[in-house]
This record gives structure tokens, sequence and C-alpha cells, in this order.
């Protein structure tokens, strides 16, 4: 009987969260007169595929998705290389200062968003690189506090035998880094890189403030001005919203089990 | 913020890790890109950002010195500024208990024996990977007055939904259940919470005779705090920085009803290009967050519940 109860619970708090999904998904596919009626229809009576096709046509969405591409590969690039090589130096490394700056780089987790947004502006203003992709990129070749702090967790219950070997056989540091140290942090690095392409690939207020032209922009960014622009094209503007859910979902399916024991092994999300 | 989770570390791995040398600069290039990404990127601003607040600093013309003015101006003259905090305030104390109730609820049930516990964590969790902008379109649609489904759903119950979007009272719910959609991050963490529980606990409870209640009560909710207090300063920084879905769901409409303390910041740099101005708001915003961060803090060794003996032995095995 209680399991009955824990069942039927279950399913229909599922039902709720996939919900909306559902209702993205169906409007995408519907014909537009079937969008505008009440009851809601739930089930569109012929799939509109061309729906996709025409709303992403409409709009430079191929710019934009190759914007979106070169911001998230690059800047997951640098930071998955910055943030492991500071991980690296605080886990294996004693040196004078090293637990007042590890102190340091977790106060700065704290530090809002919004604080530094302003100076920010400024800084890349005076750099001239406002309404480039740079502002998306640099940073993260300079490591995130979180990364950093969640890759040095892991490395730390890494056994320093084989660096030791390593090091006996005359490896020099960045050898062993590269050799040794990189190919068993993989699990970590995998779960760092999720989490970067997904903050990435969906980041809207970073872009918002540092591209202005829309030949600059994001995906998430051109999502926001397709809507300002068409906002009665429901279909066509859940068709893109579909479109653009896709990888942060394909990629969360793929690394599923990873990110659920990442975050239960950390108890924090970047 | 996450300095206890550092107590993990066994003592023995700190004494090993020293072993391996070569040269004294070696450690400090391993860390040399943080250190340059501190100055450039975050201590850097932060500190700039305290300069400027003190002056009035538009983005084109005259850069000038005025002490505590733009703060007083925020104060004593801006009916927008105590708009915007009254709306984050009260968004704040909707959404943080619910977000931590929910999250809390939903790991309960999934810490349950039952079978594809791992499908329905995947589909508490989904919502969390998607964008700020995608949720926020996907809402606007299920939110829609008259074609919308949550509305044909409440008209199944017999209710007249109300035109969510549209409606100073329930602009800001709607947005409140927009973000609760997104907690799975917050249940993953409960779940894991739950499951460092020793089972012994309750076996002995219940032997003892204590219902499901008084279990919760004296086992879950004191074995659970740390969690809750680590959640609770989480939510309550999210909650300040409440911007996207504002943004996109309702341009802080209507009649300023979803104006959040993050827009009001946003609008007086980018919109008006007041960048000193806005630079106080932010630091009102940082010494409010760090406040209540601290106040929860103070407040926990009330109500947190540390097993302190319990984690060192759970060490000492690891460490061997």
């Amino acid at each position: 009987m209680k399991k009955v109860i824990i069942y039927t619970l279950l399913a229909f708090l599922s039902a709720l969260f996939l919900a909306p999904f559902f209702w993205l998904l169906t409007t995408s596919l519907k014909s537009p007169t079937e969008l505008y009626l009440f009851p809601p229809k739930w089930l569109p009576s012929a799939l509109h595929f061309d729906n996709f096709a025409k709303a992403w046509t409409s709009q430079p969405f191929n710019l934009f998705l190759k914007n979106s591409l070169i911001v998230t590969c690059l800047s997951l690039l640098g930071q998955l290389l910055s943030s492991a090589l500071v991980a690296y130096g605080f886990a294996r490394y004693k040196f004078k200062g090293r637990d007042a700056l590890f102190i340091l780089l977790l106060a700065t987790m704290m530090i809002p968003w919004e604080v530094t947004m302003i100076p920010l502006y400024m800084e890349f203003n005076y750099l001239g690189w406002i309404n480039t992709l740079k502002p998306l990129i640099v940073p993260s070749f300079f490591g995130a506090p979180f990364f950093i702090f969640l890759l040095r967790q892991f490395i730390m219950t890494l056994p320093v035998e084989l660096e030791e070997a390593a090091r006996i056989d005359g490896a020099n540091p960045v050898q062993i880094f590269l050799r040794i140290i990189t190919p068993l942090m993989t699990p970590a690095l995998v779960l760092v890189g999720v989490f970067h392409m997904l903050n990435s690939w969906n980041d809207y207020l970073g872009p918002l403030i540092f591209l202005n032209d829309q030949s600059k922009y994001t995906l998430t960014l051109g999502l926001a001005q397709f809507r300002g622009m068409y906002g009665v094209d429901m279909e066509g503007i859940m068709a893109v919203t579909t479109l653009i859910c896709i990888p942060p979902l394909a990629i969360f399916f793929m690394a599923q089990k990873h990110i659920v024991e990442g975050v239960a092994g950390t108890g924090i999300k970047g | 913020m996450s300095t206890h989770e550092t107590a993990i570390i066994p003592p023995q791995a700190a004494k090993r890790r020293s072993k391996i040398k070569w040269g004294r600069a070696t450690p400090y290039l391993f860390i040399l890109p943080w250190i340059i990404g501190l100055f450039a990127f975050t201590l850097g601003p932060l500190l700039f950002s305290l300069v400027i607040s003190f002056f009035d600093w538009p983005v084109v013309g005259q850069v000038e010195f005025i002490g505590f003015r733009n703060y007083s101006e925020m104060f004593t003259e801006d009916p927008m500024f105590w708009t915007s905090l009254g709306v984050t305030l009260k968004f704040a104390a909707l959404f943080v208990p619910l977000n931590i109730i929910i999250a809390l609820g939903l790991a309960m049930l999934l810490n349950q024996n039952v079978r594809g516990k791992s499908i329905f964590r995947t589909i508490f969790y989904l919502p969390s990977v998607i964008s700020g902008v995608a949720l926020a379109m996907i809402w606007a649609w299920v939110y829609s007055g008259e074609y919308g489904i949550l509305n044909y759903f409440l008209s199944l119950l017999g209710i007249t939904g109300p035109d969510w979007l549209n409606d100073t009272t329930w602009a800001p719910v709607a947005i409140v259940i927009a973000s609760l959609w997104g907690q799975g991050t917050m249940m993953l963490i409960f779940l894991a919470g739950l499951k460092n529980i020793p089972k012994e606990l309750y076996e002995a409870s219940s032997i003892d005779g204590a219902g499901r209640g008084r279990q919760f009560f004296s086992i879950t909710l004191p074995m659970l705090s740390p969690t809750v207090l680590f959640n609770l300063i989480t939510t309550i920084i999210a909650a300040f920085q409440q911007l996207t879905l504002a943004l996109v769901l309702t341009g802080g409409g209507p009649m300023r009803s979803t104006y959040f303390y993050a827009m009001y910041m946003y609008e007086n740099a980018f919109k008006y290009s007041k960048m000193g101005y806005a630079s106080a708001n932010a630091w009102f915003m940082f010494l409010i967050v760090l406040a209540l961060t601290m106040v929860v803090f103070k407040s926990s060794s009330m109500w947190v519940y540390y097993e302190g003996e319990m984690k060192q032995n759970g060490n000492k095995k690891k460490a061997k």
C-alpha cells in the first residue's frame, strides 16, 4: 500500500516536471491554427517539421550557432587546461602561502557576478573587446574557482606512488602532469567539462552585456531577440527553443553518471 | 562557502603530497593562471567596483568624485531602489523555503526503496540542464493566459487561472514557479546527504517505537542540517542574482512587480550608463548577501548538527 502511494506520487510529479517539455515539443510541431485553440490540443493533427527549418532560417541562426560553438569549444579548452594545472599545483605541492591562497580561492566563489559585471565591462571596453567573443572565452583560460576546487579534491584521492616513480625515472613536473595525472583525472575532467559546457552554452547575461552586434550573437541571445521580433510566431519560437535544448540534454544523458556522482560528491554546482 | 568540504581529505594524504620537488617556482607556475585571473577578472574588478561607486562615472563624459553621494541618493532619493529591493525580498521569502522543501521532499521520495529510482531522478533533474532563456521561453507559453496549458489544467479543476505574466500579483509567483522547476542540483545534494545517514539510526528508533514523523524531526532533519545550511546560503545568493528569467519572461513588469534588484542594477549600468551609481547598487547587494550569509552561519550553531565523531571515524577508515 505504501509502495503504491509512493509510485503514484512519483508518477504524478514526473508528469508535472515533464509537462513543460512535452508542451514545448508538441507546440513546435503544430500548425499556427492549432496553436490557438482552447481547450488546447495535446498532439498536433499533423507533424509540422517544417516549423524548424522555417524558424531557423528566418534569422541568421546558423551564424549564432557558429558563435555559440566557438565560445563553448574554445572556453572549454581553456577551462580544462587552466583549472587542471592550478588544481594540480594546489593538490600536490607544499609552498609558502598555499593554504591562505586556497582559502582565498574558495572565498572568491562567493562574489556575486553582478558586482564584477560593471568593472569587467569597463575593462573589456578598455581592451577593445566589447562586441567580440573574447570576453566570453579568454577568462576561461585562467581557471574557475569551483572547478579548481573540484579537481583538487579529486587529485588528492589519487595515490602519489605513480608520480614518485616517474620522478625517480627523471620525468619533470610537466611530463608528470601530462602523462600521469591527466589520464587519471579523466572522470573529474569530464564532470568539469560538462558543467562548463552547460554554463557556456546556456549563458545569457554575458553575451547580453558584452555583445551588441547581431553578427556576434550567440544562440541564447539570438533566441531572445527572435522572440522580441516574432512574438506571435509561437511554433517557431518553440522550434528554436527545442533545438537549443538538444545539445545540453544530449550532453547530460551522455554524462549522467558523472554528473549525479559529481554533484553528490562535492555538494555544489558551478 | 564550501570550506567544510575540505575536511574530507584524510590527514595522511596531506603529509605524503609534499614529496615532489622541482625547483621552488614550480608550484607557483602551476597556479599562475589562477593568480593572473584573480587580479584581472575577480579581485581587481571587485576593488575597482568599490572605487567607482564613489564617483559619478558615466560611460561617456566627465568622471567626478562625489564621495558617498551615490549611496545616499540610493537610500533617500530613488524609489526604484526600494521597489526592486522589496520585489527581491518578496521573491526570496517565497522561493528560498519552497525550493528547499521541494528539493528535500523529492530527495526523500527518491531515497525510498523503489524501482526505477534513477529514471525519476533524471526526470526531476532534467530542467536544470537547459538554459535560462530556453526555460523562460517554455514558461512564457505555459503561462499564456488564453492558450496556456497551465490555465487549461486549472480550468479542469474549476479554477479560472489569472493572466499570469500580466498580473501584478501573479507575475512574481510565475517567476518563483519557473525557478522551482530547476531545483535539480539541490535535490541531488539532499539525496547525497540522505544517503550518508546511517540506517542503524532509523532501525534503532523504530524498535524504540518512533513513528515516521518523529523520525523525520529527530533523525533526518538534524543529520541533514549541514546540507540544509549549505543549500540555504546558495539559494539566498541565487535569489539576489535573479535576472535572466525576469528579463526574458516579464521584462520587470507588469507595473514593476518583477523588477528585481539585479535588474535595477543592470538597467542603471547599461541602460542609463550610470556606472558609478550601479556599482554602489552592486556593493550594497554584496554587503546584504554577505550579511545574510553571516547571520545564517552564526545562527547555524543553534540548529546545525555536525556528526563530529562519526565523520572522524569514517575518515580514519578511508585513510587506511
